[in-house]
């Protein structure tokens, strides 16, 4: 299928959907209406709300902190699973100590601890950003933890054998592998940092993209949370852009970029 | 570049080395006994069947195993740790992935303490010698089997180790790249005389290659059983020397040594498998 088929078919099923909603919520039907505005809003609402929301600008402080929360779970999530990860990697007798107690911790549903975030941390930014990191933690912590352990043992015996000491080996060796595993982690951690965010704000905050969609939710204002979840889904979309652009800029040596996620 | 002095050493020698992995019952004696000297500046080949233990050996050379028993000698110096005068090539691909060719090449002066501009300018002049100027800065998945072992062997070169240890370097790849790898290897030997311990299972390339073939008995346990000389004159063009003669004495004769030991190792296997 050529490009142009492609978007035009992808357009086509996108106006189908509006279409149905369209029809379905304002066009009654032997006098019913089989998608009631009250529970499905019409799509010329939901639009033109998103419009009022970047028009009068109220929008930016909530994707400001969202965004905030976002980064920086990721980037506290990943340090520590980076780090961890790493020197498990190099003392497996810790790694078995600790293995069913990170086992337990992993299979945990992660949205339970957020009432007790909101308790340690309260109801700003904070609670949301150790709810977003317990669970970017452990996707990179794995990765690491995984991929080191899988590093070639070829590489490594290679580079000895160019007599690089210690400090050598982990600055030639062991960093730049670790920091694959945590590239190759990028995607879903990135996104695991955004539901974080999203579920904290959403079980308890004052602003962000959470707090909006569960505000208008409050008040059975339908067309307020479709707006909500409108402006989230542009935000992710933007997001993966730019994680993608980042890691084909960073990962350049490798055979496929997109192989594992 | 300087010479060291020349010294009554040997390169390489090893004295009734024996190497075994685990212990007790589950012991598995893979070397028995085995005693060889390479001079320095000679090209040795060492032939033998499958798992018969002739990488073991070089790794034991390498520093990356300890034998069980016997004296493991580099330069006179008994082997301990990673010996620094010795250069490795794998059979398998061991250049770093996240570097590109030029960073490979010039990251093993890192540890002799050259400063990195210098070492990047002397890499690319390797990588000039293995006829791969223009693809520094690609990276390792972008060139072909060939190329990466180009890459590696400069990597090894680059350090002027004085001792050449090479596990079927050229197994991978195809027969025309195969012959073209040994070419490039002897030329770039023959410049600078290195000692060169060299692991094939290729029969006719360790005789094209090599001063002396060294013959090991099929494992476990496998011994030293025959070393033949190899009195062809050099330089040498791998594709043209097999056509010579001599050549073909030289293989008939190494080959009813090798044959028995080949023979016991397809009988073991088709034992263990009954």
């Amino acid at each position: 299928m050529s490009r142009s088929t492609l978007l035009a078919w992808q357009v086509g099923v996108a106006a189908a959907l509006l279409a149905i909603w369209h029809i379905g919520s304002s066009v009654s039907i032997f006098g019913i209406y089989f998608m009631p505005k009250f529970f499905f809003s019409t799509p010329a609402d939901v639009l033109g709300r998103v419009w009022k929301m970047f028009a009068t600008g109220i929008v930016w402080k909530h994707l400001w902190i969202t965004l905030t929360e976002t980064a920086l779970a990721f980037v506290i999530g990943s340090v520590t699973g980076a780090g961890v990860g790493f020197w498990f990697a190099r003392k497996p007798k810790l790694a078995a100590i600790f293995d069913p107690f990170l086992k337990a911790a992993n299979s945990l549903p992660r949205v339970v601890l957020a009432p007790i975030f909101m308790l340690w941390f309260g109801l700003g930014i904070w609670s949301k950003v150790a709810l977003g990191v317990t669970l970017v933690f452990f996707i990179v912590f794995f990765n690491v933890y995984q991929g080191l352990r899988e590093t070639s043992p070829v590489v490594l015996a290679n580079a000895r054998m160019l007599g690089m000491n210690d400090r050598q080996l982990m600055r030639h060796v062991y960093w730049p592998s670790t920091l694959t595993w945590v590239f190759s982690s990028l995607h879903a951690s990135v996104g695991f940092a955004l539901v974080g965010a999203v579920v904290g704000e959403y079980l308890g905050a004052a602003a962000g993209l959470g707090y909006l969609i569960h505000e208008a939710e409050g008040v059975f204002d339908v067309t307020g949370v479709f707006a909500g979840m409108i402006v989230l889904a542009l935000f992710v979309i933007a997001i993966d852009w730019a994680v993608t652009s980042i890691e084909n800029r960073l990962l350049v040596w490798r055979p496929q970029p997109h192989q594992q996620s | 570049m300087p010479h060291p002095p020349a010294t009554a050493d040997p390169a390489v020698s090893l004295a009734r080395v024996t190497v075994a992995f685990g212990a007790g019952a589950a012991r598995y004696v893979a070397v028995e006994a085995a005693d060889l000297s390479v001079a320095p500046g000679e090209f040795v080949a060492i032939v033998g069947p499958t798992g018969c233990g002739k990488s073991t050996l070089l790794n034991v050379v390498a520093g990356l195993l300890k034998p069980a028993r016997g004296r493991a000698c580099v330069q006179g110096a008994d082997v301990s740790g990673v010996m620094a005068p010795c250069g490795y090539l794998f059979q398998q691909d061991a250049l770093m992935p996240w570097k590109t060719a030029r960073d490979n090449v010039a990251v093993a002066l890192e540890p002799k303490g050259v400063a990195r501009a210098e070492a990047i300018s002397r890499a690319q002049a390797w990588l000039t010698k293995v006829g791969l100027a223009a693809f520094g800065d690609r990276y390792p998945h972008q060139l072909s089997g060939g190329q990466r072992k180009r890459i590696s062997l400069a990597q090894m070169l680059i350090r002027d180790p004085r001792i050449l240890l090479m596990d079927e370097p050229f197994g991978p790849l195809d027969a025309q790249t195969r012959a073209l790898m040994g070419d490039l290897l002897l030329d770039l030997w023959s410049a600078d005389r290195k000692a060169v311990l060299f692991v094939t299972h290729d029969l006719e390339e360790a005789i094209a290659l090599a001063d002396r073939v060294v013959v090991m008995s099929a494992g476990p346990a496998a011994r030293i059983v025959a070393q033949h000389t190899i009195d062809l004159p050099r330089p040498r063009e791998i594709n043209e020397i097999r056509l010579d003669p001599k050549f073909h004495t030289i293989q008939r004769a190494i080959w009813n040594d090798l044959r028995e030991e080949v023979l016991k190792t397809y009988q073991a296997q088709a034992g263990g498998a009954a």
